[in-house]
């Protein structure tokens, strides 16, 4: 590993500061994407302001109708949580399914958001719920939070803090995993709620998308096979040594069936 | 930059100076020299390099050692009884044959005792899922997740 500097930031507004005075400097969450990126120089950040030190950037409230994570808040925190094992069984799941045990005990959601991987699972979470990005500047919706490989709206001095996800009538995930890295070669999630359905997909392209084809067919049937015949256009979807764009467009529609599927069963 | 650590390795208080990209398993290997905790990948996927870190397995080629300032360390020679007998899934490995060449073993233990932790009486299926994070080139894992499995009935006892 090449030599930087570190800085352990004592709060939000001290790591912000830290951003904003050195613009080579990135955010270390758990580190889990960034190191390995490091050790490649895929990043080469000259200082790192870790934000493991700030307490209220880390936990999970249930808030009225809705259930706020702090960015902080790592994989096996979410996946292992009873409120949010209630509220939205299939965020619990989703968390629970990225990366191997090891990595969920230090990977953090924050992290994942910021990076924007185009196979990470939690944006996929994120879209699919209509959640909402809280950072130290404002409030971001989801749809307009992600835009494009690698790229969020997130400024150069800003932090997420927290999600705040509205809790559906009913939701589901199934993603068809990397064996060796289980990142999502496609995942898709959908849930229904009063604002309506959304289905969103990850890995199958360069940035997490919705499928309005689906959303509206599961409006008027909540049912699996409303999305079974819908099939996507694989000419924006991602080739490469995993798999096709044709076979990611086809199993966009068969984790769409599966994912409606978990949300009706309810696990 | 030089910054100073002060951590819990296997119940013993160390500090050290250290360079903020010096990796926590570097720090382990050549700093204290325990040197039964792995580097197999040094890209955070084949598990041997495991350890635990505040009570949880983690793998240590993929955090700084600057990032466990404060922490609670244990590595394989902390889970070991000082009396020279082995921990109760060091001896099921062994009984079980889990291991051929033994480089993963100590991460596999690492991590099937933190498993343990978290199931006491896991499944064959749950084994398999939970140690997905650490490969083997040897064994086919059979014989480690029947080591696992006797692993933590005796853990139990």
């Amino acid at each position: 590993m090449y030599a930087f500097n570190y800085h352990k930031a004592a709060s939000v507004s001290d790591a912000a500061a830290k951003l904003s005075a050195n613009g080579d400097a990135k955010l270390l969450a758990g580190g889990q994407t960034l190191l390995a990126a490091m050790k490649l120089r895929l990043a080469s950040p000259n200082e790192l302001v870790d934000l493991s030190g700030i307490a209220e950037l880390a936990g999970i409230k249930v808030e009225g109708s809705g259930i706020v994570i702090g960015a902080m808040t790592r994989h096996a925190d979410v996946a292992g949580s009873a409120e949010v094992a209630i509220a939205i069984p299939a965020l619990a799941k989703l968390a629970g399914g990225i990366g191997d045990r090891m990595v969920r005990n230090v990977g953090t959601l924050g992290g994942s958001l910021a990076n924007n991987d185009p196979a990470a699972d939690y944006p996929a979470a994120v879209v699919g719920l209509g959640a909402t990005v809280n950072t130290n500047k404002r409030k971001i919706a989801a749809d307009s939070f992600f835009t494009g490989m690698y790229g969020t709206v997130l400024e150069v001095d800003e932090i997420i803090t927290s999600v705040s996800f509205l809790i559906p009538n009913r939701a589901g995930y199934m993603k068809f995993p990397n064996p060796a890295s289980r990142y999502a070669v496609v995942g898709v999630f959908v849930s229904e709620s009063a604002a309506g359905v959304r289905v969103a997909v990850t890995g199958a392209g360069p940035c997490v998308f919705r499928v309005p084809a689906m959303e509206s067919a599961l409006a008027s049937t909540f049912a699996p096979e409303s999305v079974a015949n819908i099939s996507i256009a694989a000419d924006a979807l991602s080739s490469d040594m995993h798999a096709s764009a044709e076979y990611r467009a086809h199993l966009v529609s068969v984790m769409a069936k599966r994912a409606v599927a978990d949300a009706i069963s309810g696990r | 930059m030089m910054l100073k650590i002060s951590l819990t390795v296997n119940n013993k208080a160390v500090s050290a100076d250290v360079e903020p990209r010096t990796l926590l398993v570097d720090f382990i290997r050549s700093n204290l020299n325990l040197t039964g905790t792995h580097v197999g990948c040094d890209t955070a996927q084949c598990g041997a390099c495991t350890i635990h870190l505040n009570g949880n397995a983690v793998k240590c080629c993929n955090m700084l050692a600057v990032q466990a300032n404060g922490a609670q360390v244990v590595t394989i020679e902390g889970v070991t009884p000082s009396n020279g007998t082995l921990h109760p899934m060091q001896a099921a490995f062994r009984d079980h044959h889990g291991l051929q060449c033994g480089f993963c073993t100590p991460g596999m233990v690492m991590s099937a005792i933190d498993l343990v932790h978290k199931h006491p009486a896991p499944s064959e299926e749950q084994v398999r899922a939970e140690l997905d994070g650490n490969i083997c080139r040897c064994t086919g894992y059979h014989n480690i997740v029947k080591a696992v499995r006797a692993g933590a009935a005796a853990m139990k006892g």
